[in-house]
């Protein structure tokens, strides 16, 4: 893979993140490479969600360092850590529902007109480009004025990471965007990855499913309890080990035989 | 991917042009505008209430209702609810009269100094809400009562009485005042008067001069408040963070919208909205009193859920709660006019609440696609 020729833009070296006495990770390492998609699988409350809100600024590592293109970084706020470059689609807030497609593109970051000495959001400018960025990713938009809500959940999600490519960002973090879709959602949501892998931004996937994973990644890191169980590259690993890994092995093996190999 | 596009264009059609219409948030605002005053043409058409007097009448009090609606709309669709606007009238129209009358400084202190302490109480209710996270509810529900307890308290303590007079004569020559209790376009309305088109005085030491002899500043900031908080909700930066922090405050401040900040404004807002009402109310009486406001501020929020507004914030239109308090002015004074007894207005604003409720519900469900 000539993605690792390429030096990577985040690093996370022993990241640990303690909320009080709740240890949610315990020496965590990672890195993403540019044109690269790399999951990160583990089961429920293994620590993901907290691990990549370490990346992106949301939380402080309570101890670890973040190397970001090679220099150390100390992200105090989201903005930040999207300043820098690194954009997030979270798993349960990405959008604000009631607003329209064109506000929650540009929540944030509102192109901005001036009229004398006033300044007011250019939506001529914001409405074309939501459109347009839009239908580069294979949606096209009633109208710019649609409210989110009347979005399908993969829609939802392909504006949220439209949003992010479009203000240019280097790492483009999903967390869990394909748990709540269907079959068909799913597909175009993967598509949206691969298109968007495909120009040179490297993508931290997060997935409980094992198909998901193999199906666009490159790399594939497990965590389980706050740590890494390792990181394994494509064609290196097969399903079965995948699963076995996530569900921390034994257990897995007694369930896949009382169910008939189904899981 | 094509085969999504043509699913897309399918649905088209499905929406027709009246759902379409349906869910602007000012729809049952208008349609109710119409309605009430189709109503009152109808029934109390030749009472006076049409004619330039009745006019201003109904103007006037709908004025008062659309400036403390402007402050509770920017702030419900921020996201939360000021219950203290009641009770902060009273406290800023008190504050007037202890610092002009009571103290004896000149009315443009008197009024820039309250708008100072209210503003600054306003950000108080916002800063204990976005720190503490509780419901604002709650907390300035708190402050309905504090406020009002030191509106009573201290004109009793210094001046052992809970109305203050004497306001008008010091306001005489002040150069603030005007702001709040002149009028404006009286050449307007003398000229009027004399081509026949308004009436004048028969009789009196005003003889000859127009029974209207210009607009209330209160109409002025009415008007003013409207346009400006309209525009920057709907064309800026700042409004798209208002929607977003009520819309959904986590999901805003991921993209690094400065939730509390905008929170903390729209409380700011709020209080300055009901410092005008108060500054114009007192202006006008000549005389602040320890009971003023009481209750506006549910009828501030019913005229901004009426105008459309969802109480849970992220949604709800200024021009709307404008007419939701047009539609308040109308039906009291209309009411007052028609000869029917003025308790039932009451009545009128609990039945109206309801369906405009009902209506907000069903059109919240078009929006997100809920069942
Ligand atoms: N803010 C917090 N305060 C306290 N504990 C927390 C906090 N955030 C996460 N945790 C704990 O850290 C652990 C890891 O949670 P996390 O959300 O990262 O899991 P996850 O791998 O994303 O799970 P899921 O697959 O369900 O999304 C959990 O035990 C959780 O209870
Ligand atoms: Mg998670």
């Amino acid at each position: 893979m000539s993605s690792y020729d390429h030096a990577p833009i985040v690093e996370m070296r022993d990241i640990e993140k303690h909320f009080g006495p709740v240890i949610a990770l315990n020496g965590v390492s990672f890195d993403i490479r540019p044109g690269e998609c790399h999951c990160l699988l583990g089961d429920n409350g293994a620590g993901k969600s907290t691990f990549i809100k370490t990346m992106a600024g949301v939380h402080k590592p309570t101890r670890g360092e973040i190397l970001f293109e090679g220099k150390h970084m100390d992200f105090s706020s989201p903005r930040d850590a999207m300043e820098a470059g690194i954009a997030t689609v979270y798993q349960d807030l990405a959008m604000i529902p009631l607003m329209s497609v064109t506000r929650n593109f540009w929540m944030g970051r509102e192109p901005i007109k001036r009229v004398g000495p006033f300044k007011f959001m250019d939506f001529k400018t914001a409405n074309d480009v939501t459109m347009h960025e839009m239908r580069k990713m294979g949606i096209n938009l009633r109208s710019p004025d649609q409210a989110v809500g009347t979005l399908s959940g993969g829609e939802r999600q392909t504006v949220a990471i439209a949003r992010a490519v479009y203000f240019g960002a280097k790492v483009l973090i999903l967390d869990e965007p394909t748990s709540a879709l269907g079959v068909r959602q799913t597909a175009n949501v993967l598509s949206t990855i691969d298109k968007v892998r495909k120009t040179g931004i490297g993508i931290v996937f997060i997935t409980h499913n094992v198909r998901h994973a193999l199906a666009v990644g490159d790399r594939f890191t497990v965590l389980n309890r706050g740590k890494t169980l390792g990181t394994a590259q494509r064609g290196q690993i097969t399903p079965e080990e995948l699963q076995d890994l996530m569900a921390g092995g034994q257990e897995m093996v007694a369930l896949e035989g009382s169910l008939g190999g189904t899981v | 991917m094509s085969s999504s596009g043509a699913a897309i264009d399918e649905r088209i059609k499905q929406t027709s042009g009246l759902r379409k219409a349906l869910i602007r948030p000012e729809l049952g605002a208008i349609v109710g505008t119409i309605a009430v005053f189709a109503f009152f043409i109808i029934f109390a058409g030749d009472s006076g209430m049409f004619n330039a007097q009745g006019v201003l009448n109904w103007s006037t009090v709908s004025a008062q209702f659309v400036i403390i609606a402007v402050g509770a709309c920017m702030l419900m669709i921020a996201g939360e609810f000021d219950l203290s606007v009641g009770s902060m009238i009273g406290f800023a129209g008190m504050s007037i009269a202890i610092f002009s009358v009571t103290l004896g400084w000149p009315v443009w202190m008197a009024i820039l100094l309250t708008f100072a302490i209210c503003i600054a109480i306003g950000a108080v209710n916002g800063v204990i809400v976005v720190r503490t996270g509780l419901p604002s509810f709650i907390v300035t529900l708190a402050f309905l009562f504090i406020l009002r307890g030191f509106t009573i308290f201290f004109p009793q303590l210094i001046e052992r009485r809970t109305i203050i007079g004497g306001i008008s004569e010091r306001a005489v020559g002040d150069w603030l005042a005007p702001v709040f209790g002149g009028k404006v376009g009286g050449p307007i309305f003398d000229w009027l008067a004399s081509q026949g088109l308004i009436a004048v005085f028969e009789r009196g030491t005003r003889a000859g001069e127009p029974i209207v002899n210009g607009i209330p500043m209160l109409i002025v900031w009415a008007l003013g408040l409207m346009i400006v908080a309209h525009i920057v909700l709907t064309r800026t930066r700042f409004g798209n963070w208002v929607f977003a922090a009520g819309g959904d405050a986590q999901a805003a401040r991921y993209v690094g919208v400065p939730v509390a900040r905008v929170k903390i404004l729209m409380f700011m807002f709020t209080a300055f909205c009901a410092t005008v009402f108060a500054t114009c109310q007192v202006m006008e009486f000549g005389s602040a009193g320890a009971d003023r406001g009481l209750l506006k501020e549910f009828e501030a929020i019913i005229a901004v859920v009426i105008g459309g507004a969802l109480l849970t914030g992220g949604y709800g239109s200024v021009i709307g709660a404008a007419l939701g308090a047009l539609i308040f002015g109308v039906v009291q004074q209309g009411l007052f006019f028609a000869g029917v007894e003025s308790s039932l207005f009451r009545v009128f604003l609990g039945v109206i609440l309801l369906f405009a409720v009902i209506l907000n519900t069903y059109i919240r469900r078009i929006i997100t696609g809920e069942r």
